[in-house]
């Protein structure tokens, strides 16, 4: 086919059918058409890739839940500007130019899902599962945010309302649990290592402090 | 004639699909070509001129979506727009090879342009064109029925009573911008529903919220009368 180019994961992944794979053979003649037409340029492909490989994931947003933990001025403005506030971090750009931050209470549990589509805060949190992206979460998370907790272990009292954040224009919502009992004293680094991706998006608890990584 | 508008992607309060299946937190991509799939998709925007709104429309009218992957969504989406902005035609599509070369004018990401092009991403607020009709604590009625094209209010909230919680400023519109119509901003609101008023099997001290744009909005007192009159 005339194409050089490295493939990330091919060989992580599916090494002995990706030959077989029609859908790789369909997204090579697209990139080659696109390439050979000079509309798509293969490095800047690397780049894009790398980025949501390497650099951009739910760490980014673990630290800005563990900066939210440790530092009260920071928590205040994230609840007043989200996006300045996260982007003092240096978290900016592509699906999370409108951030809001919503904080797990002892009266509320906050969940996101984007039931017509995939919308998920990028800068913080990476590109989404594929759990995020299907129709099992996205149908049910609305109608059923109890029966899909429970999916993923997460018991919420009956006296703790329900809060489902439906992402349906471009405003994208980090949730911020809330920082662990026992962890007092512990430096923004070891408390960041405790925020799962399943927490910031509410299907989740952060990693219990008493239980080493 | 035209043909009905059907989104197959509004999937809020729908049954039938299965199990959620967890994955562990590293896991970005599950084929090489998914990642590929990714990145062309958002390189050939430059070159394509499409808006997200316009990719999202695309996306969900694929009349199998249902039986795709997310990322086969995504190619077989992006071959559509290709065609329809005029990137390739459907023959080189099907050959799999350029007939004719490209035009040079159009803009084309550089690998070194990626960073920035990501951190400026594609705000979608814009000024206002006129104050907002709603404040914090009113309750508005959604729209009701179908609109016959692209539109951001979820069948399960149509029609319904909530309470605006927060106001965003005004908003590209996604109902013109993806018909290439234009940008029309309105105002976006965050609008919280009380989960018995969308389904009476609801658990109480659930709440919903979804985020609507004015047009898809009424005053919660007269949104019935005038619904009525339209009717």
């Amino acid at each position: 086919m005339g194409h050089g180019h490295d493939h990330d994961g091919d060989h992580d992944d599916d090494d002995d059918h990706s030959e077989l794979d029609p859908m790789d053979v369909r997204v090579r003649a697209l990139e080659t058409l696109l390439t050979d037409k000079g509309y798509v340029d293969p490095a800047a492909l690397d780049e894009l890739i790398d980025t949501y490989q390497t650099r951009v994931g739910p760490r980014n947003g673990a630290r800005v839940v563990a900066r939210s933990w440790v530092d009260p001025e920071f928590r205040d403005w994230l609840a007043r500007d989200a996006t300045a506030a996260i982007a003092s971090l240096g978290f900016v750009g592509r699906q999370g130019e409108h951030m809001v931050a919503v904080e797990q209470t002892d009266d509320t549990h906050h969940l996101v899902v984007c039931t017509l589509c995939s919308c998920y805060p990028w800068p913080v949190l990476g590109l989404p599962p594929t759990w995020y992206k299907s129709a099992p979460y996205r149908s049910r998370a609305v109608r059923d945010p109890r029966g899909v907790l429970a999916e993923f272990g997460v018991t919420v009292p009956d006296d703790v309302g329900i809060r489902v954040w439906d992402s349906t224009a471009e405003v994208r919502y980090l949730v911020i649990p809330q920082r662990p009992a026992g962890t007092d004293g512990w430096s923004e680094e070891q408390l960041a290592e405790l925020v799962t991706r399943d927490s910031m998006i509410g299907v989740g608890r952060p990693l219990d402090p008493a239980v080493p990584a | 004639m035209t043909d009905a508008y059907v989104s197959h992607a509004d999937l809020g309060g729908t049954t039938g699909h299965g199990p959620i299946e967890p994955e562990p937190e590293g896991v970005v991509f599950h084929h090489g070509w998914e990642a590929r799939a990714l990145a062309l998709t958002l390189a050939a925007g430059a070159p394509g001129g499409w808006n997200i709104d316009m990719s999202r429309s695309a996306r969900e009218t694929l009349p199998n979506y249902s039986d795709l992957s997310y990322y086969e969504i995504w190619t077989a989406a992006l071959e559509r727009l290709a065609v329809e902005h005029g990137l390739a035609t459907a023959a080189e599509l099907a050959a799999g090879g350029a007939s004719a070369p490209g035009d040079p004018g159009r803009p084309v990401l550089a690998a070194h342009q990626v960073a920035d092009a990501l951190a400026r991403g594609g705000p979608a607020d814009r000024p206002p064109r006129g104050p907002a009709r709603f404040a914090v604590g009113d309750r508005v009625v959604t729209r009701a029925g179908s609109v016959g094209h692209h539109t951001r209010l979820p069948a399960y909230a149509a029609g319904r009573t909530g309470t605006i919680e927060r106001l965003h400023g005004a908003h590209v519109f996604p109902d013109t911008n993806a018909r290439g119509l234009g940008e029309q901003p309105h105002w976006l609101y965050t609008v919280v529903f009380d989960a018995i008023d969308l389904w009476p099997d609801a658990t109480p001290g659930q709440r919903v919220s979804i985020d609507a744009w004015e047009p898809y909005l009424s005053p919660a007192d007269s949104g019935r009368t005038s619904e009525t009159v339209a009717a």
